[in-house]
């Protein structure tokens, strides 16, 4: 299955009595878009909207063309991968991608050879029967993207997956992500708090302040001399040696 | 930090240390005294009353146990409607209330005299002889430990991560799946705990099976250890029956701590998290009566106390001189083994500190660990023990002296305070060892030590702790019939006490009026703690 787009027309949304956001913003079909900005900007507001976990007080979620502004979260087009608890610890590993298949666990003969293909798939064959306590953090979040292969959904959202993540884990993670998109080409919106994140596999990026879209566009103008000011005033030092 | 003596630790570890092992002198001298005559004691009664003891509490725990789990599963599956905190709320009330009010409001629904005799008796056809023997024990038992139960179950309910209720919406999980692969886990992870306590505190329940009991075919090893005391003047048999008693609750106390219960526990429940799946109005239509059932049961007996009391001269009462000075002796005895708990708490709790903090330093020694340990564990210890048993212990060991009823107030405040403990311990120690961590080096590099650190740095950050642990303290004694029921007196009353004699004599109406005073007094008590536990967060 291939991406679909995805956009957030006009979208307004707050927690009770806080501040009001609004989201307008699209994605191409099969595009690997990161979105950044500073801790309560609404990076996973927005992908919580996109998921269906929050509902818009107005405006339009579309995916696809089609408005799931509507919709729960399990009739969406989504899978979504968070920054932890993607697993349930009672269950071994080919249960937890099992899931993706069947919410009530009955899986057939080929979902089952399914699950352990996209267990090897991400480096864990042969560990199905394990639970995921006697993971280390990293396996246990390619468990989870086992699961998305087997959901095969046309949109991937990730809320911070790898934060938890040691530097070295993080690039093996972001270079299994980028693979897995060039087989089945889903659209990707990630939020992280790493630039080096960003430049690593998206294509663009969407940088949020105060619950808006502040600034939006492809990746290389971000890191380039014209970046953005608010994006430049976020990252500060960081990104002061050029691309390499 | 020499400046720190361990003293008040100490004093604190002898006093419980004396209390617990004069109660086992006691005992054993009396065994030692007279060995056949304990051995003989070890008879078919006393089988049939241990069977009885365990018979009941097993029941109580499987009827508390399995509607909590339904409970409480219906209630996280509604994470926010109007009156459920109202409800929770409400499910806390039992575990502030006396026994013996809860007893009275048993009967006042379902005694002979009950509000509940009159269909009672055209269901049965005939006489309703009022709810006594196994029903009337089951029934408070449940009153007390459904709640509880449902508390913790559903604390560990609410413990379920956001994200596996988010990943549950998105998977497109059911009802059936849900309960499966989220909520089954999560309740059977916490259901050997919370039956383990349950159990344990049906064991060692006295006041309940002393109102409702009814007989001697209703009788556990608690109230036979009173009345072999009281009663029939047989120390020997109370020693075998104590004995037995202790044995029961070390087993059930081990249960729990392999079962990783905790002996004082109690749920916190703060913002219930929110849930995507929405449950089918079938569903919904179960939760509800499943809820309102709960909340009926647990209402009812409270309703009852309520009318009841009312419907007393509370006027009369209020001037009546043996009330007021039982009232006022209650209320003195309370307020001096709540500060006593306090006092006795503080000091383990800065003591076990001190150690640790010495013990990270370097290797503890043998005596200084297992001093750590005392500290930190010895007020839980007395839990293993039960006032009724520690009472029956120096009542044998005063008995020969003829100063068992002037021991009376010292007996009913030494017990009270060390019973406490464990919960006037955990009210203190989470903020003494925060702003330990935080102001002992500050203190110790300023040279701030002793009783000025007490005032200017501990006192200002531990007094609300410390006014939850006396408040706790106080309602938890005022409320108590185990010590004084053996060491009561003509001269020695307190409310509970009087409230037991009325009953006794048939005055139900005063016992009614009495319930009332005695149920909102420790009401208002446990609540100014809760109060003041949760507003230091």
């Amino acid at each position: 299955m291939s991406g679909a787009d995805v956009t957030l027309s006009q979208v307004r949304f707050s927690y009770g009595a806080g501040a009001q956001m609004l989201f307008d913003l699209s994605v191409d079909a099969s595009a690997i878009v990161a979105l950044m900005g500073p801790s309560g900007s609404g990076k996973s507001t927005l992908l919580n909207l996109v998921a269906g976990f929050e509902t818009p007080a107005s405006g339009k979620v579309t995916i696809g063309g089609a408005d799931v502004s509507a919709l729960p979260p399990a009739r969406r087009p989504v899978s979504m991968v968070f920054q932890e608890n993607n697993l349930f610890g009672h269950l071994d590993l080919a249960a937890n991608v099992g899931l993706g298949r069947s919410p009530s666990l009955r899986l057939t003969r080929k979902d089952r050879d399914d699950v352990l293909a996209a267990l090897a798939r991400v480096g864990l064959a042969g560990k199905e029967k394990r639970l995921p306590r006697e993971l280390s953090g990293g396996e246990r979040q390619r468990v989870a993207l086992a699961r998305v292969l087997v959901r095969d959904r046309p949109v991937l959202l990730l809320d911070e997956p790898f934060a938890s993540l040691g530097p070295a884990l993080r690039a093996d993670m972001l270079d299994l992500l980028r693979d897995l998109h060039a087989e089945r080409r889903m659209t990707v919106l990630i939020a992280t708090h790493q630039p080096e994140d960003a430049r690593a596999i998206a294509g663009g990026i969407v940088f949020l302040e105060d619950g808006r879209v502040a600034a939006s566009g492809p990746t290389g103008l971000f890191f380039g001399p014209e970046r953005p000011e608010p994006f430049a005033r976020y990252i500060g030092g960081k990104a002061a040696s050029p691309p390499g | 930090m020499p400046a720190n003596r361990p003293l008040p630790g100490l004093i604190a570890l002898s006093f419980v240390a004396v209390l617990v092992g004069g109660a086992f002198a006691g005992l054993l001298a009396e065994a030692a005294s007279d060995p056949s005559g304990a051995a003989g004691a070890f008879d078919a009664y006393l089988g049939r009353i241990v069977r009885f003891t365990l018979w009941q509490a097993a029941l109580s725990t499987l009827f508390s146990i399995v509607p909590a789990v339904l409970v409480a599963r219906a209630l996280s599956r509604h994470p926010s409607f109007p009156g459920r905190s109202l409800i929770l709320g409400l499910f806390a009330v039992p575990l502030g209330l006396p026994a013996i009010v809860a007893a009275l409001g048993v009967l006042a629904l379902w005694g002979r005299a009950g509000l509940f005799a009159a269909p009672m008796a055209w269901l049965s056809g005939g006489d309703w002889p009022g709810i006594y023997g196994l029903a009337g024990i089951l029934v408070a038992h449940v009153f007390f430990n459904l709640p509880l139960a449902a508390r913790l179950l559903l604390e560990a309910l609410e413990a379920v991560p956001l994200d596996h209720w988010r990943l549950s919406a998105q998977l497109g999980m059911g009802a059936g799946a849900n309960f499966r692969l989220i909520e089954w886990p999560a309740l059977r992870a916490a259901l050997p705990g919370a039956a383990a306590l349950v159990f344990m505190l049906c064991v060692t329940s006295f006041v309940i099976v002393l109102m409702l009991g009814g007989g001697p075919a209703a009788t556990t090893l608690e109230v036979a250890i009173y009345q072999a005391l009281r009663f029939d003047f047989d120390p020997a048999r109370a020693v075998a029956l104590t004995l037995v008693q202790v044995a029961l609750t070390v087993a059930a106390v081990a249960a729990m701590a392999r079962l990783g219960a905790s002996p004082t526990g109690e749920a916190s429940l703060a913002l219930a998290p929110r849930r995507y799946d929405r449950p089918s109005t079938a569903g919904t239509v179960i939760d509800a009566a499943l809820v309102a059932a709960a909340v009926l049961f647990v209402a009812g007996p409270m309703a009852a106390t309520v009318a009841a009391g009312l419907d007393a001269d509370l006027g009369r009462l209020a001037t009546e001189a043996r009330v007021r000075s039982a009232a006022a002796t209650s209320l003195l005895l309370a307020a001096a083994a709540a500060l006593l708990a306090a006092a006795l708490s503080f000091a383990l709790v800065a003591m076990r500190h001190r150690l640790e903090a010495a013990g990270s330093d370097r290797r503890a020694g043998f005596p200084a660990s297992l001093l750590e340990w005392a500290a930190g564990n010895g007020a839980l210890f007395v839990l293993v023990v039960p006032p009724t048993v520690i009472g029956a212990g120096w009542f044998i060991l005063l008995l020969p002296t003829g100063l068992v009823f002037a021991a009376a107030p010292v007996m009913v405040v030494a017990v009270n305070a060390v019973m406490a403990m464990p919960f006037a311990v955990r009210a203190i120690r989470p903020a003494y060892d925060a702003a330990a961590a935080r102001h002992d080096r500050l203190a110790a590099q300023l040279g701030i030590a002793g009783w000025a650190r007490l005032r200017l740095i501990d006192w200002p950050v531990l007094r609300r702790p410390l006014l939850t642990a006396l408040a706790f303290a106080m309602a938890l004694s005022l409320g108590d019939l185990g010590v004084i029921a053996l060491f009561g007196s003509e001269s020695v009353r307190t409310l509970p006490y009087l409230l037991m004699e009325r009953m006794g004599a048939y005055r139900t109406q005063d016992a009614a009026g009495l319930a009332l005073m005695l149920g909102a007094l420790c009401l208002a008590l446990m609540a100014a703690a809760g109060r003041l536990g949760r507003e230091r967060a």
